[in-house]
């Protein structure tokens, strides 16, 4: 039918590698999603602050994020922090430019959930006895994270997704970078990314169903 | 001849890239919400076990790196295929493969919007406007889609440039848009962080008045 020999043979031979790819890409969007789920709750609470610089500095962080691609802020996180003479690995700063869109989003979208949070509720807490920031902590925070799980779930995906963007920092160990660099010595590239496609739609799946799992534990009330 | 200092030829290389890049959108997005809204529409219709095989399949494209489906689609179309177009000064396979993807990409995303819109339409006043005598179809054009564009545009608009911050990928396949073009100069000019700012200053520019104007939509439209 096709005019190509399909040899399938040899690109799951160097399958094993690109499992081990699999596992940095899931470490990395781990630790971006974690540095981004704390970074956007600070950037919340500058927004609540009142303080007009703090707020400023978060608005500004959010929007940059969301206006600008991610594979921009992954390459201004290696060429443009070079260009302050801070030179970073190809992972630390795809990490950093992942973190960066992460803690953008995130912090979106938990203001989206702090709206339906009755503000009497922050209220209530400080008639109680508790300083502003225990009345974050302890009332608003956690109804905070659980309306905000199902856009979290998705920026996980979304993190996973990103790490294929290594590619422009010659990232060259995640699933992505594996591929690529096996490709560049096969030269089997439809076979290679057929694989490594599938093995990005079972990360993503996974990651979909576990958090469907840990939802149904944790908001079982 | 080597000039190291920006040139007049530099800016209008970075407009050209920025016009490969507004162009692949408006060809994406055209062309993605029209299967969005076919697709989205069947859907809503069929239930979802008769939609199962399509959503699946719009599902994948959600779930894979775009960057993945453009180097697969590219080597399928030019490898398995064998299809390539030559003799001209510009990757034109590059650029249909490129809007091809990036197209269903937008049509996977627009389903699921306009599949919302239409849920959110009352099936009884649904059921009204059918009880008097308006056909599917009419009801479907002057009942239903003014009443599903009003939930489902601000959503659209943050897909729209949800695709213009992802045409940014196409560089993969060879086509020269915004950030490649700009990636190439700094290769020449060694100048990235001021070039770097002049690229993102772009894409923020075009997308934060129009999600701006999203945001306001949403807004007004929640409380009418």
């Amino acid at each position: 039918m096709f005019n190509y020999n399909f040899r399938w043979n040899q690109a799951l031979n160097s399958l094993p590698r690109m499992l081990e790819g699999a596992l940095v890409t899931m470490e990395i969007a781990l630790l971006s999603m974690a540095i981004g789920v704390s970074v956007a709750i600070l950037l919340t609470l500058c927004r609540l602050s009142g303080n007009r610089i703090l707020s400023a500095i978060a608005t500004t962080w959010v929007e940059i994020a969301r206006n600008t691609p991610a594979l921009f802020q992954i390459y201004m996180a290696h060429f443009g922090l070079g260009g302050f003479g801070i030179h970073l690995s190809p992972y630390v700063s795809l990490l950093i430019g992942i973190a960066f869109n992460n803690a953008g989003y995130l912090a979106e979208n938990f203001r989206g959930a702090l709206k339906a949070i009755p503000e009497t509720q922050t209220r209530a807490g400080r008639s109680l006895g508790l300083s502003q920031l225990q009345a974050f902590r302890h009332i608003i925070l956690p109804q905070m994270l659980r309306i905000a799980f199902l856009p979290m779930t998705n920026q996980m995906v979304w993190a996973i997704l990103m790490t294929s963007l290594g590619a422009v920092v010659a990232m060259n160990t995640d699933l992505y970078g594996v591929t690529s660099d096996l490709n560049a010595r096969t030269f089997r590239t439809f076979e290679l990314f057929a694989i490594a496609a599938v093995i990005f739609y079972v990360i993503t799946k996974a990651i979909t169903l576990s958090a469907r799992l840990i939802a149904a534990r944790l908001f079982r009330y | 001849m080597f000039d190291t200092a920006l040139t007049m030829n530099d800016l209008i290389f970075l407009a050209k890239g920025a016009g490969i890049t507004l162009i692949v959108t408006a060809i994406a997005v055209f062309f993605g919400t029209i299967l969005g809204v076919i697709f989205g529409v069947f859907r809503f219709q069929v239930g979802p076990i008769w939609a199962a095989p399509l959503t699946f399949v719009l599902d994948v494209f959600r779930s894979i790196p775009l960057l993945i489906q453009l180097v697969l689609a590219n080597a399928f179309v030019t490898t398995v295929l064998g299809w390539r177009v030559t003799g001209f000064s510009w990757n034109v396979t590059g650029f249909v493969v490129a809007c091809g993807v990036l197209s269903l990409y937008t049509a996977a995303y627009c389903s699921e919007i306009v599949r919302g819109g239409v849920e959110a339409v009352p099936p009884n006043l649904r059921r009204a406007a059918r009880s008097l005598g308006l056909s599917w179809g009419q009801e479907m054009t002057s009942v239903t889609a003014p009443m599903a564009v009003r939930v489902a545009l601000p959503s659209w608009i943050g897909l729209s440039l949800g695709v213009m911050k992802d045409s940014s990928l196409v560089f993969i396949i060879g086509v020269v848009e915004l950030l490649r073009s700009t990636q190439v100069l700094i290769t020449r000019l060694q100048e990235p962080l001021f070039l770097l700012m002049v690229c993102g200053a772009f894409y923020f520019l075009i997308s934060f008045p129009i999600a701006r104007f999203g945001g306001y939509l949403e807004r007004r439209w929640t409380y009418d």
